[in-house]
């Protein structure tokens, strides 16, 4: 079981570097899927572990969560795209100051 | 009728001048001249006639009442009431006020008709009733009053009507101030009398513990020799109100002056009732005279000196109303003295009698003048300096005022003491009494009865015989009817006043026995009576000597003048009291004043305290606190604390970057400490 | 070293590598291919976790329609282009630290604290992880959850719709 919650960590702590380093929009939105992912794997391990079930309805309803968020943020990104002509995060600063 | 009956109706006594007071108040103006007048004569006559009726009570029930009005003060031990007291000493003023009252009210309607009509001021007819009512009212009160406040009371209304009726032409008389000023010295000498009786009044309540005469007298009584330093602490300050009030040494000084009020006020006020007042108030106090040591004793000095003082005075007086006014002062005298002997019946006789022959002579001599004035308007009204009053110009009227110098005469014979005239037998008690008790005295007041004489036979010479030293004489006439026949009812009283106690009866004396219990009754000595009577003769005859005998011409000097010599200077400055006075009192008085008023207030107070010191240490404080303490301190701490948070804000604000890696960085780091802190828990 | 422990440390270092690899990668095409290794590395082992259905479901939906709709986005505004690496070094270096400190904890964490994570997995009812018992679970306790995940996805179709929608439709 810990093996399964260390890989579950490593894989949390790389998709927050990613949305941390990288100035892409999609390749930041695919980090945060990739810490989704992270703790999917770490309620399958729980359920196993517990043999409960609940565990693995959870993970459904987070994937089912994930791909609405997915096509929200994905059409937000287009519509940012539109107004400002380019992705990168650090253009869309209006918020500063 | 019962005398309850009839006592109970006893304060309408005071309410019917008091009506008479406000009708005219109100409505005097509205109404014709007669009609103000008749209103007020008809409340006197109406007060009269309760006063009568009051005199039959006491017929059926000797001892009096006590009538109960109102509750007045009650503070702790302090009770006083509105009540009257009802005795037979009460009710012999109450005749006497209301009835010679009434007949001057009735001569006054005549007499202020013309005068008002000479001053230039028709009307003010109304005003000079009003106070002649008010004047009434507060004398009835004092008469009546059954405790040393009310009387006080009654004591003040007098002085203040005496006050405004003085001044009552306040605009005319020297240096058209004169007759205001003459009304200020009488009310201010009149207060310093007035404070004697207040401490009388202070020293009775704190030793008796009541303001009731009754209560006060029982309790002297009572004590004995205990209360004989109270009683004789409280009659010498009562003897200083009654000094004032009855213009004795030193306090006369205001009287003369106060002839120049109309000659009705002189009649009533100043003849009749208000000056008597204090030899009232005194023969009220006879319980605490007989307990008193020393007082009696400085009360008949003072009386005697004051009735020998006023008679040297009026010899040399050339005013017709000056005369009477030193002569009442000196007949005061008598019956002070009278009371300082123990004599209070012979005092009430004399005051009674004297109040009947000198409203008369007042009257007449106001008649007098008025014939005058009336022949100058018509023959010399050229003439800029016309005193009327003055004897000089007058001369001859006998027969150009018959009715009026018959009167004259039979009101100069009775001050005089010739019998059987009304002063004789009163005079003649006073100096009976004298002899007994107190030599110095009778033969002091021996001498001023001499000087009494002849200076009014003086007067008379002067007035009514010889020829007429003016044109203004000669035009004279004889005064109305109104004015007239006043003069000859009091004539009448002059006549007949002696039988109010002729000795043998003493229907008096019997009549005040009831209230002022010790008396002993006074006894008829023929040897005084028979040496005062040819005295007064003897003196009337000087006078024909030096006045009758070769008829004066105008502007001659007096004839005495040149006999007494220094003498007659002396009288003629009225013995320099006056300027005494000014020079001791009033000088000193006004340069406080004026010192006070210039150095201390204007100068000190006003320059100084105020303006340099409180309002410029005020506005430099105020400067120093809107500058300095303002500007530099508080302001500056409230724009640094602005500064503050502005630089706390931008410094702040630098976290607003507008980046998402910056913020998600920020949920990052929380992250990591959240999780530090519950590893480490 | 048991089977499953092979397979799965094999199964780790592929799913770490291809994180990491999508990180790195400037390609934004190549970073989602790698994310879908990551995909189906984790699919396989929910298998091994005896999540057969959630496995099945992960490829389906996340690798197959999820990872497609990242590409359709990512041809669609064409930015395959390499951009400039970070503006911010300071950032790039605290993000390292930050990363670093978080996995020190999760080993800590996973490790040292005391807890019973349940040791070696015991035994397990049949059909664990099928879709019947799944679908036993979803339509009796999580029915609600179940209805109101219809109405969320419902509500990002119409938002999507939204706000791609070009202005000129006016």
């Amino acid at each position: 079981m810990i093996h399964i919650l260390i890989l579950s960590g490593v894989l949390f702590t790389l998709g927050a570097l990613g949305v941390l380093i990288r100035r892409n929009a999609i390749v930041m939105f695919m980090s945060i899927e990739l810490m989704l992912n992270a703790a999917n794997l770490a309620f399958v391990g729980f359920a196993r572990s517990m043999g409960a079930l609940s565990g693995q309805v959870f993970v459904f309803f987070v994937i089912a969560v994930a791909a609405a968020e997915v096509a929200i943020g994905l059409a937000l990104i287009v519509a940012v795209y539109r107004n400002r002509g380019s992705i990168d995060v650090d253009m869309v600063s209006d918020l500063k100051g | 009728m019962t005398a309850d009956t009839l006592f109970s109706l006893a304060p309408l006594v005071i309410l019917f001048p008091l009506l008479g007071f406000v009708f005219n108040l109100v409505a005097g103006r509205r109404i014709s001249e007669r009609g103000a007048g008749i209103v007020a004569s008809a409340a006197v006559g109406l007060a009269f006639v309760i006063s009568i009726l009051q005199f039959v009570a006491l017929g059926l029930d000797p001892a009096g009442a006590t009538i109960h009005i109102a509750e007045w003060i009650v503070v702790g031990e302090l009770e006083v009431d509105w009540a009257l007291q009802i005795d037979t000493l009460s009710v012999t003023m109450l005749l006497m006020v209301t009835g010679v009252g009434g007949l001057i009210h009735i001569y006054a309607i005549g007499y202020m008709h013309d005068d008002v009509r000479f001053q230039g001021d028709p009307s003010r007819f109304p005003r000079f009733f009003v106070y002649f009512s008010l004047f009434m009212t507060a004398m009835l009160i004092l008469v009546t009053g059954n405790s040393y406040l009310t009387m006080f009371v009654g004591w003040e209304g007098v002085g203040l009507s005496s006050y405004l009726l003085i001044s009552f032409w306040y605009e005319k008389g020297e240096k058209g101030i004169g007759n205001a000023l003459a009304g200020k010295k009488a009310f201010i000498v009149n207060r310093v009398g007035d404070l004697g009786f207040i401490i009388a009044m202070l020293i009775t309540f704190w030793f008796f513990g009541t303001l009731t005469f009754e209560e006060v007298f029982s309790e002297a009584e009572a004590m004995g020799a205990a209360a004989v330093t109270a009683a004789t602490a409280i009659t010498l300050f009562l003897f200083v109100g009654a000094a004032g009030k009855s213009a004795q040494i030193p306090l006369f000084v205001w009287l003369p002056d106060a002839m120049a009020g109309p000659t009705p006020v002189s009649a009533l006020i100043h003849a009749a009732t208000m000056v008597t007042a204090g030899i009232y108030m005194l023969v009220r106090n006879a319980p605490l005279l007989e307990l008193a040591t020393v007082t009696p004793n400085i009360i008949a000095i003072v009386g005697a000196a004051t009735a020998l003082l006023a008679a040297s005075i009026a010899l040399a007086r050339f005013d017709i109303k000056r005369v009477l006014a030193y002569s009442t002062i000196s007949q005061l005298g008598f019956m002070i003295a009278a009371v300082g002997i123990g004599a209070y019946v012979a005092a009430i006789f004399h005051l009674v009698a004297h109040a009947f022959f000198k409203a008369l002579l007042f009257l007449s001599a106001g008649s007098v003048i008025q014939g005058v004035e009336h022949g100058h308007h018509h023959e010399d009204s050229a003439e800029e300096d016309f005193n009327p009053n003055d004897m000089r110009v007058m001369g001859g009227l006998r027969t150009r005022m018959k009715v009026t110098f018959w009167v004259y005469l039979i009101g100069a014979l009775a001050l005089a003491g010739i019998p059987p005239l009304a002063g004789f037998f009163s005079k003649d008690e006073i100096l009976a009494d004298a002899s007994h008790v107190n030599p110095a005295v009778y033969w002091v007041l021996v001498l001023a009865a001499f000087l009494t004489a002849f200076y009014m036979g003086r007067q008379v010479l002067m007035v009514f015989f010889g020829k007429p030293r003016s044109k203004a004489a000669e035009a004279t006439k004889e005064s109305p009817a109104t004015m007239v026949a006043p003069l000859v009812a009091l004539a009448v009283l002059a006549v007949g006043g002696g039988l109010i106690n002729a000795p043998g009866l003493l229907p008096l004396t019997r009549f005040l026995q009831e209230t002022l219990a010790d008396i002993e009754e006074p006894e008829f000595i023929a040897a005084i009576a028979i040496l005062t009577t040819l005295l007064a003769l003897a003196s009337i005859g000087l006078a024909w000597l030096l006045y009758g005998r070769r008829p004066i011409k105008s502007r001659a000097p007096d004839p005495l003048q040149a006999r007494l010599g220094p003498v007659w200077i002396a009288i003629r400055h009225r013995w320099w009291v006056d300027e005494f006075y000014d020079w001791l009192i009033v000088r000193r008085y006004v340069s406080l004043a004026r010192w006070l008023a210039e150095v201390a207030d204007e100068r000190f107070l006003h320059d100084w305290v105020h303006d340099r010191v409180i309002a410029l240490s005020y506005f430099r404080a105020t400067h120093w606190l809107a500058s300095v303490l303002d500007l530099r301190f508080i302001d500056r701490g409230f724009d640094g604390l602005g500064a503050l948070t502005r630089r706390g804000a931008s410094g702040l604000a630098v976290l607003q970057t507008g980046y998402v890696r910056n913020y998600a960085a920020a949920v990052f780091i929380g992250l990591v400490l959240v999780v530090s802190y519950l590893l480490l828990s | 070293m048991t089977v499953e422990l092979a397979i799965f440390l094999g199964l780790a270092v592929v799913a770490v590598g291809a994180s990491i690899a999508m990180l790195v990668s400037r390609n934004a095409v190549y970073s989602a291919l790698f994310l879908v290794i990551v995909l189906f590395a984790i699919a396989v082992l929910y298998l091994l976790l005896s999540a057969a259905f959630i496995a099945m479901v992960q490829v389906a939906v996340y690798a197959g329609a999820i990872m497609v709709l990242f590409l359709f986005v990512i041809m669609l505004l064409g930015t395959e282009n390499v951009e400039s690496e970070s503006r911010r070094p300071w950032q790039f270096a605290a993000a390292l630290v930050l990363s670093y400190v978080l996995i020190i904890q999760f080993l800590v964490v996973a490790i040292v604290l005391p807890g019973d994570f349940g040791g070696e997995f015991g035994a397990l009812v049949d059909g664990f992880g099928g879709p019947a018992s799944i679908g036993i679970l979803l339509f009796r306790e999580y029915l609600v959850p179940f209805e109101v995940t219809s109405l969320l996805l419902l509500a990002a179709m119409v938002g999507a719709i939204v706000l791609t929608r070009r202005e000129s439709s006016r």
